[in-house]
């Protein structure tokens, strides 16, 4: 399974998030791409929707699956990710990279102090085997 | 406590996702949903069916029996023919679609859903109680694996284990024969549930590992993959073959369902009057098969709309991996079921377009 990157923050639903200052990427991890295993859609949020922190911010289907990616802080969509749309397997083949989904402005700056570092995530990710 | 295959543990080798089906644990996928559907349609799928029922009748009026509960009229079906059909209820819905195979004059295997089989084999019983039917049913569903193997290769790879002739076998036939498989009985037809040429293998339930592992190693060359639940399911959908529970239940006219064609016409059967009768008053739903032309992925128990108003519902849908769409099926009023009309389906919140298109989705190419 691929290295949880150090530089990016981490939810219990397994969304990872990118931190540029007020703004942020938003994916899904590894772990989660390999769960829901061949990804075939994503549905995207319009640009400008809000979202509460742990609400859904966009949809992610596998054939046999639908599952939300939930907003890891209250945030706005300034841009989502068009080249799933062509190519939904990007979530699957690098989910860190060109599989990013969302981008946001991140509305309320004190929940990022809540979100899991790499090293809490790694640790979270092997309690969940058993 | 779920049923197990004799294949469980081979599964948890080969690193299956094991979900419940049925009762039984079932692999949904090996490596996942697409890959082993495109195998299959390009090489060889493997499949574990053992969860599936069969039931021998046997005696001088098995065929009575059969002729009485089954749709379909067998009068011409021969030694070594098979054939698809329904049972229905006195409703007039359907208790599960089958196929018979005739064994002998007077001996039938009927082949069963999985998750219908105690009530198939109740009802058969049940019929040759109350009309007297001089025959024996015998459920040995727990003694026969049953093995699907799919694709343009798969009579290549079974040939290697079998001492007759395959390319003998035509659709909807099959030989039964001693010690053919590896030394083992075995009934093996050309038929099955992908769209592809292919053979389903019956044979004693204990030595199903060995011809499992047998089927892959031999194919190994020519691309045999084992196939789970979740490909067999995308497999059907694209040639359009039903699923009970999905297209067909108790409440389900065979005639709304594309099964009109294995409803005899001129024989009498239980659940006929009915059948019948609902036909002839007007059925008030047909399937018919979509396309999506928004994005999303329309699926079980989504709504259908026509310009605003509710009228149907999706039976089955998913991404197609070999036409790379979104399809379906759905029940839907019987005049907007022509193709080319142009529905709205309810995917959570949004109405996404999509049209009715013929069926099936895929046919194989014939092969010159």
């Amino acid at each position: 399974m691929a290295e949880n990157p150090a530089n990016l923050k981490y939810t219990k639903d397994h969304e990872w998030i990118r931190i540029e200052g007020n703004n942020g990427t938003i994916g899904i991890t590894d772990f989660a791409q390999h769960s829901l295993t061949d990804i075939v859609f994503v549905e995207f949020p319009e640009v400008g929707k809000k979202a509460e922190r742990g609400k859904s911010l966009a949809i992610v289907e596998s054939v046999k699956s639908v599952s939300d990616v939930f907003a890891p802080v209250s945030s706005e969509v300034t841009g989502v990710n068009k080249e799933l749309e062509s190519k939904p397997q990007l979530v699957n083949e690098d989910p860190f990279g060109k599989g990013w989904m969302v981008k946001i402005k991140i509305l309320d700056q004190k929940q990022l102090s809540e979100l899991m570092s790499k090293e809490q995530y790694d640790h979270y990710l092997s309690e969940q085997k058993h | 406590m779920s049923l197990r295959t004799p294949l469980f543990e081979e599964h948890k080798k080969l690193g299956a996702t094991i979900v419940d089906f049925g009762g039984w644990d079932m692999p949904v996928y090996y490596t996942n949903i697409l890959e082993e559907h495109n195998s299959t349609r390009s090489a060889c799928g493997l499949f574990d069916i053992c969860h599936m029922g069969e039931i021998i009748l046997e005696g001088p009026q098995a065929f009575d029996l059969i002729q009485w509960f089954f749709s379909r009229d067998i009068s011409d079906l021969k030694i070594g023919q098979m054939a698809l059909g329904v049972m229905c209820n006195p409703s007039g819905g359907i208790i599960d679609d089958l196929t018979i195979y005739r064994l002998g004059e007077e001996k039938f295997m009927a082949v069963v859903n999985a998750s219908t089989r105690e009530k198939d084999f109740a009802w058969m019983q049940k019929n040759q109680e109350e009309k007297g039917f001089d025959c024996s049913v015998e459920d040995i569903s727990m003694r026969t694996a049953k093995l699907d193997i799919q694709g343009p290769a798969a009579e290549k790879i079974l040939q290697k284990l079998v001492s007759f002739d395959l390319s003998k076998i035509g659709f909807y036939y099959f030989h039964e024969q001693g010690k053919s498989l590896l030394g083992l009985n075995s009934i093996i037809s050309r038929s099955g549930y992908t769209g592809e040429d292919g053979f389903e293998v019956y044979f004693d339930w204990d030595e199903c590992p060995r011809i499992w592992n047998s089927l892959l190693k031999e194919g190994r060359a020519d691309g045999i993959v084992p196939v789970g639940l979740g490909a067999r399911d995308t497999l059907r959908l694209e040639a359009a073959y039903n699923l009970y529970g999905s297209e067909l239940d108790e409440q389900t006219n065979p005639f709304e369902c594309r099964y009109g064609w294995v409803v005899g016409k001129e024989k009498d059967f239980a659940g006929r009057i009915e059948v019948f009768s609902q036909k002839e008053k007007g059925l008030k739903r047909a399937l018919a098969g979509f396309e999506m032309l928004d994005r999303g992925i329309a699926r079980h128990g989504y709504r259908v709309f026509s310009v605003d108003r509710p009228v149907g519902a999706v039976t089955s849908g998913s991404f197609s991996p070999t036409l790379k769409k979104n399809i379906g099926l759905c029940f839907i009023e019987p005049n907007l079921s022509q193709p080319g009309t142009r529905i709205m389906i309810e995917v959570r919140d949004k109405q996404l377009q999509a049209v009715i298109v013929k069926l099936p989705f895929y046919k194989r190419e014939n092969k010159g």
